[in-house]
């Protein structure tokens, strides 16, 4: 893998630190007028999510880490992994529960989501903005209730409890946006 | 089509520039300080092994010659004050390859000036001056403090005396572990670490302040103190934090100045990068005899910054690096 110098550090160049795979937050170039130069870095860990702080001498150089994002549409899960295929290639990758994480609670089949390799291997999975997944249990509300006021917490297919407007019934599809995940409308068949 | 032709910065910035560089020029001409002009393409350049140069090749084949862009135009005005040319200043660009970030681009505009007979305290007093008419009308307390004493009230501890032990203790207990490993025995990296995460943050509320008396180990081209041999009469401008320029009570001394030279070379020889040429010219002209005088350099793009209360270069160079 090529290697990056502190130069070319900037948001979001994926580089190896400490052997995990880390995404470049925000690179600040630190020098007294007639003295060493630093490169602050704000670094994420790939593998955990955590964010860090880093100084590096600035002119070091670090190995950059091999990490892409595919698409991919979610196929299903087999009680131990969930399995994902590239649309073109066919490709398939299985995902450990590490990097489905609490992802999993969006997870339709057939959904495109994003997939971050490292080494070709599944590191991390992100659910499309928004889904559509059909309600499996909610307390009946009030018909012709459409204030959207208050609302009632509903459990989705998937598992994700969503609160929804009281008219919102079982079985009825919601599309639901999972960067908040909050309820934005119903979804007319 | 992409944006990037633009400028990065607002149409005022260039406007607020022009008005700056005017109030310069008055402020000097109003003292009598000469305005001069010496090559950005120069023969020679410095040896510190902190500055990276940009250089290029003078096509006469088969005797090309590599000639440098200045990374500051000290070397040159100094052979000028030698020649007897009187208290001088001049506006230029200068050129300082792999400095990229907010606060840097590897071309930019410095002003520079020398003041013969000044001592350092009396070119403290003219940088304020007009630093106080650029930044406008109001009242502003310049506040000067002597580097020790700065780096102990923000840290504790001592920086003219190094104990890697104690450094290294306060850099595991204030948050900068990565310096313990950075720094190792490196007395002036160790400061120039701590003093940057730790004691410039520290000045941010401040308007205008100065820093002087940096460590001896940190003289760059400045005397070393008469009466504290571990002081150099070196003195650093900053506003809000941001560090603007630097100024010496000028080193005269050939000898000395072509012993740290050879120091400075053999600093690279142990990083790993090129010696450099010294500059003969330059040692010639110390030789021959350069009057007592303080000079200064500040950084004018900063300068603008705190100006117009930017937040980054990009803010008041109309086009920075990726624009470039």
């Amino acid at each position: 893998m090529a290697r990056y110098s502190t130069n070319e550090f900037k948001a979001g160049l994926k580089i190896l630190l400490d052997q995990d795979p880390c995404a470049i937050i925000e690179n600040e170039f630190i020098k007294p007028g007639k003295g060493q130069a630093f490169s602050r870095v704000k670094i994420r860990n790939l593998k955990n999510g955590r964010v860090i702080e880093r100084t590096f001498k600035s002119g070091e150089s670090v190995e950059g880490a091999d990490v892409m994002d595919i698409d991919v549409q979610y196929l299903y899960n087999d009680g131990e992994f969930w399995h994902f295929m590239e649309p073109e290639s066919f490709d398939q990758y299985q995902a450990d529960s590490n990097a489905v994480a609490d992802v999993v609670k969006w997870l339709k089949e057939q959904d495109i989501c994003t997939m971050t390799l490292w080494n070709d291997s599944p590191l991390s999975v992100a659910p499309p903005n928004f889904v559509e997944l059909a309600v499996a249990e909610t307390d009946p509300g009030l018909k012709g209730d459409t204030s959207g006021g208050g609302g009632k917490p509903a459990t989705m297919e998937s598992g994700a409890v969503v609160r929804v407007p009281l008219f919102v019934q079982i079985g009825e599809m919601i599309r639901i946006d999972t960067r908040t995940g909050e309820y934005v409308s119903r979804v007319k068949e | 089509m992409a944006e990037n032709w633009k400028p990065a910065c607002d149409l005022n910035a260039l406007r607020s520039r022009a008005q700056m560089l005017a109030t310069i020029r008055h402020f000097f001409q109003q003292r009598s300080v000469l305005e001069v002009e010496t090559p950005l393409l120069c023969s020679a350049t410095g040896t510190d092994p902190q500055l990276d140069f940009f250089s290029s090749i003078y096509h006469a084949a088969p005797n090309n010659k590599e000639m440098f862009l200045q990374t500051s135009p000290e070397f040159a005005m100094k052979r000028l004050l030698s020649a007897g040319s009187g208290s001088i200043f001049q506006i230029c660009k200068a050129f300082r390859n792999s400095e990229l970030g907010r606060f840097h681009n590897p071309e930019f505009s410095i002003l520079e000036w020398y003041r013969i007979d000044f001592s350092l305290d009396q070119l403290m007093d003219e940088v304020a001056e007009l630093i106080v008419e650029l930044l406008g009308n109001q009242f502003y307390q310049v506040d000067k403090q002597s580097y020790s004493k700065v780096f102990k009230r923000h840290t504790g501890l001592n920086p003219l005396v190094f104990c890697q032990k104690t450094y290294a203790d306060y850099a595991l207990n204030n948050d900068i572990k990565d310096a313990v490993s950075l720094c190792g025995n490196d007395h002036a990296m160790w400061l120039d670490f701590i003093f940057s995460y730790k004691v410039q943050p520290a000045l941010e509320d401040k308007a205008l302040c100065m820093v002087y008396g940096y460590p001896a180990i940190q003289s760059s081209l400045a005397r070393i103190n008469i009466n504290n041999p571990l002081v150099s009469d070196r003195f650093e401008v900053f506003i809000k934090g941001i560090e603007i320029g630097n100024g010496f009570f000028e080193l005269s001394d050939a000898v000395e100045q072509e012993h740290r030279f050879d120091q400075e070379n053999k600093s690279r020889q142990r990083k790993g990068i090129r010696r450099v040429d010294k500059d003969k010219k330059f040692l010639d002209a110390l030789h021959s005899g350069l009057p007592d005088c303080s000079g200064v350099a500040l950084g004018l793009d900063r300068l603008l910054m705190g100006i117009t209360q930017a937040y980054s270069l990009d803010d008041v160079i109309a086009f920075p690096f990726d624009r470039a």
